[in-house]
């Protein structure tokens, strides 16, 4: 049964018709071909997936899309203000903080929610809260870099 | 050879910012209307005969436009319902009998995913179970049920050509390879070592799954959008499967997210073809990470290895290595092959006998990952160095040094080693440890150690690369290359080569995505062979167009030939002061229009010299080679028998770095990946079913697993005919990494560990039966 659903994506109001079972994940890809948004384990357990809830990290494919009615929903594609990539991301490309690139739009939403918590994380703490974001090229070592790099960033 | 402007530099990858921005195109955004999707059955025995299959209801139901089983293929005229690189054994959909547990045995095609996987629900199959064969070893023995009754060579590959037919026995292919008198050595030894050294099945883990995309266009041609490593073979084996000409099939490949050995040859195409051709309407099939784990896996191994030492010296080796490929054999008899004659070591051992056996069983099928097969050997022959230098009191490291092949000697096939920077690896891995500084400290609870390991591979030889290169009137250039940006940065190395011979712009480079329609064939995207085959093809096919550019500015500058340069998107006369020529000036001269283009085209195919199918032995076995060191110190909790990996470093002898930051990243990224294979990483089975397929339970190493000095360094042997010297780099970092951090644990504990993953449990019964203690906490077994 499809039922009407209206969804805050990246400051925007957006109705859709979803049925129940439908993911997150589902309505941002498949409705509103939100591509960033990308499925890598189906058990909110690599972080693929991630966009931010009201700010937070949460995996896409593990919540139904009718329970975030009326949240903010942000993806990469939310990031960046008239054309002008974000921090994070500019951070990302100079630190070379990517292979595939599969991974990259979760860990940058991941990184931006970590530096509004915390501004100035120790790498450790860092490590703690990017530890549900998997990068199977191995790139972590750049990523830490961008994260301090984006840090440095904001001060 | 004169100084490079942007070979050697470490440019900013091409496609970094279409990556932040998650606007970089894979197989899973391409849109199209009236897509439909799809959903396997898969066999939920590791043997069994299918006795019958009853559809009707899933093909009644609401949304599902086609349901389809192996029988009905079979029955498909012109279709051939097998495929494989190696073997044609692996048929599209199970025909009469499955092979392993998640063995494709229905496919649904409906309007949603959804609703294809709802259909599943309503399609019964009748299975027979059948007598299962798992252990390698097991099915390795004659009289053990039988995985394939018999396997017939698929005839793609030259390198593959020494493939039998063959039936009644599970091994489908044994390297030899027999160098002096092994047993001599052994009967003239101070000592003998025998050890077994095995590394579980493992999975890829490409974050992005395997997913395939064919519509067919208003021409009728197959258009076939997927996440391979291999555009140029998956076209091959699609006219093989279908019964069309090569040029009715179009491979088109976007970015790749991550593939690592999972995506090459054929995956989903075969199936996914027919899908299409039978509904007539664009099919897409994206597997779930869980089918991921029934569709391809790294070879699990045993290696066996008896060593005859004299006076200090190795006399002679014996190794027996077992290659668990699973139900298909995919690429595995390549893989037996190459890692096979690798498996004595980068050593000059005089004796040496190699067996190395690719052998099925009912598990899901081994394919290529990322070191094809060669960690799994190294694993055994760097274990046994250190156990045999340290029950000789000899450093380690120099015995190593002391058996290292030097430039021109012999490997075990008889090939000369070239560009073979060993030694400096080496002596860099062990500097960088401070190898002959103080021991580090322990503590009460907590031991370290420092361990060292040294290996080589092979590249894939004879491959075959082309290229075109095409440049504009306005000095802006296209390449033309089948090779697949997966991650690796292909895209900018390409890109560097090009615009270095050309001396335009970086920037003015332009890859061309793979697509068979336009970009020439390539052997495949892997084995560290790119940067090398294709990177000589690109620089060839840009001399072709610098000969054309040189012979009308020759003409226009009244200058010779060989007088002069191009250098930032102009040409002019060396040592002159005069500004030469635009590129745009140039095409003005020649074609006195604008718009106009000039192409290069090149192939490069290297040959080799086949394997003796007695000795193993060839005076060419391959085009270069890429040895590699790594260097850890671990601290071992003895309470707990965790291990820490403290510190890490990845050397590797890349040639000259056309990228040196990207090389760096390619080393670090695959010791990570090779962490995990070390300290967790395993597919547990239990009879067949598998008990971790999912990320859930399944884990891969997380930023968390990093070690706290975490350095590489680059060895630079420059490779005669490599581009600007160049060799490979993306395996190069996980060759060495297990061994060296099981050296390590031996140093801290004392403790011997045989058998991949190194997990706690095993440490602990370890520091157990070494040091029985009343009152030590009870073992886990």
């Amino acid at each position: 049964m499809k039922q009407e659903v209206l969804l805050r994506v990246n400051g925007r109001d957006e109705k859709l018709f979803l049925e129940d079972a439908d993911t997150l994940l589902e309505a941002l890809r498949d409705h509103l071909q939100l591509w960033s948004v990308r499925e890598g384990c189906g058990v909110g357990a690599c972080g693929t997936c991630t966009v931010l809830l009201d700010g937070r990290p949460v995996s896409a494919c593990f919540i139904l899309a009718s329970r975030v009615k009326g949240r903010e929903i942000t993806t990469v594609e939310g990031l960046g203000k008239e054309g002008a990539l974000h921090p994070v991301q500019e951070a990302f490309i100079e630190q070379r903080a990517l292979q595939c690139g599969y991974c990259t739009p979760g860990f940058v939403l991941t990184v931006k929610a970590l530096l509004e918590e915390n501004p100035s994380p120790t790498r450790a703490a860092a490590a703690e809260y990017l530890e549900g974001n998997l990068c199977r090229c191995g790139c972590y070592p750049d990523i830490l870099r961008a994260v301090e790099a984006a840090k440095e960033a904001k001060d | 050879m004169s100084k490079t402007k942007i070979v050697g530099q470490s440019v900013h990858r091409k496609d970094a910012a279409r990556k932040v921005t998650g606007r970089i195109l894979h197989v899973g955004n391409i849109e199209m209307p009236g897509l439909l999707q799809v959903a396997v059955l898969r066999s939920p025995y590791p043997h069994a005969r299918i006795i019958g299959i009853q559809k009707s209801r899933a093909e009644a139901m609401e949304g599902v436009v086609l349901v389809l089983t192996g029988a009905e293929i079979a029955a498909m005229p012109d279709v051939d319902p097998y495929f494989g690189p190696a073997f044609k054994d692996q048929p599209i959909l199970a025909i009469d009998r499955v092979l392993h547990v998640g063995d494709p045995v229905v496919a649904v095609v409906a309007v949603d995913r959804r609703r294809a996987e709802d259909a599943l629900e309503l399609i019964e199959v009748d299975y027979e179970p059948l007598p299962v064969v798992l252990d390698v070893l097991e099915a390795a023995k004659s009289g053990s049920p039988l995985v394939h009754q018999e396997f017939k060579p698929a005839g793609v590959f030259a390198d593959l050509d020494h493939m039998e037919a063959g039936e009644k026995s599970n091994v489908c292919y044994h390297f030899k390879l027999r160098t002096g008198d092994v047993e001599a050595a052994f009967r003239e030894a101070d000592r003998i070592f025998e050890d077994t050294f095995t590394s579980p099945p493992a999975q890829h883990m490409p974050m992005e799954p395997h997913v395939t995309l064919v519509y067919l266009d208003e021409d009728e041609k197959v258009n076939v959008w997927t996440a391979t490593q291999s555009p140029s073979f998956v076209r091959t084996q699609l006219s093989t499967t279908l019964g069309l000409p090569m040029n009715r099939i179009r491979v088109r490949v976007p970015y790749l997210g991550g593939g690592y050995g999972a995506k090459l040859y054929g995956k989903l195409e075969p199936l996914v073809a027919l899908l299409a051709l039978e509904t007539r309407r664009p099919v897409r099939y994206a597997l779930s990470r869980e089918e991921e784990f029934q569709t391809i896996t790294k070879h699990g191994a045993v290696a066996r290895l008896k060593t005859a030492v004299k006076d200090g010296v190795i006399t002679g080796r014996r190794c027996e290595v077992f290659f668990d490929t699973g139900a298909y054999a995919d690429i595995g008899p390549r893989i037996v092959h190459k890692s096979g004659y690798t498996s004595a070591g980068p050593y000059r051992i005089p004796n040496v006998r190699i067996d190395s056996f690719c052998v099925y069983t009912n598990k899901p099928p081994a394919g290529a990952f990322r070191g094809f097969g060669v960690p799994q050997v190294i694993w055994a022959y760097e274990s046994q160095m250190d156990i045999i230098s340290r029950e000789l009191d000899i450093d380690p490291v120099q015995f190593r040094m002391h058996h290292a092949l030097e430039e021109g000697e012999p490997f075990a096939t008889g090939t000369p080693v070239h560009s073979f920077g060993l030694k400096e690896s080496l002596e860099q891995a062990a500097e960088a440890i401070e190898w002959s500084g103080p021991r580090p400290q322990n503590n009460a609870t907590k031991v370290r150690g420092k361990g060292i390991a040294s290996g080589v591979k092979a590249v894939l030889t004879p491959s075959i690369s082309g290229a075109v290169v095409m440049m504009n009137s306005d000095g802006s250039v296209n390449v033309l290359s089948s090779t697949v940006e997966m991650g690796q940065g292909s895209d900018t190395v390409l890109a560097q080569i090009a615009a270095e011979e050309l001396g335009v712009c970086f920037d003015q480079v332009h890859l061309v995505q793979p697509d068979t329609d336009v970009t020439p064939y390539d052997t495949i995207t892997a084995g560290s062979r790119s940067t090398y085959h294709m990177g000589n093809a690109v620089r060839m096919a840009s001399m072709k167009i610098k000969a054309q550019l040189f012979g009308v500015a020759a003409r226009a500058l009244e200058a010779n030939l060989e007088d002069l340069v191009a250098r930032d998107g102009r040409i002019f006369v060396s040592g002159s002061q005069e500004s030469g020529m635009s590129m745009r000036d140039v095409f003005l001269a020649k074609f006195g229009s604008l718009g106009t283009t000039i192409i290069g085209e090149a192939i490069f195919e290297p040959r080799a010299i086949p394997t003796d199918p007695e000795t193993g032995r060839s005076e060419k076995c391959t085009e270069y080679w890429f040895p590699s060191a790594s260097a850890a110190e671990v601290e071992v909790d003895l309470e707990t028998g965790q291990v820490k990996v403290v510190k890490f470093l990845s050397v590797g002898d890349t040639g000259t770095a056309i990228n040196p930051r990207h090389c760096h990243q390619q080393l670090l990224g695959a010791a990570i990946t090779q962490l995990g294979m070390t300290l967790f990483e395993e597919m547990v089975f239990e009879e067949g079913q598998l008990l971790n397929g999912s990320l859930l339970d399944y884990q891969i190493p997380s930023v968390k697993d990093l070690p706290e000095h975490f350095e590489s360094i680059l060895v630079e042997v420059p490779h005669e005919t490599g581009p600007f010297g160049a060799k490979g780099v993306g395996e190069t970092g996980t060759l060495t990494v297990s061994p060296a951090i099981a050296n390590a644990i031996e140093d801290a504990t004392g403790v011997r560990i045989r058998d991949l993953p190194i997990t706690p449990e095993k440490i602990l019964r370890g520091l157990a039966e070494k040091d029985p203690k009343p009152g030590r906490a009870e073992v886990p077994q």
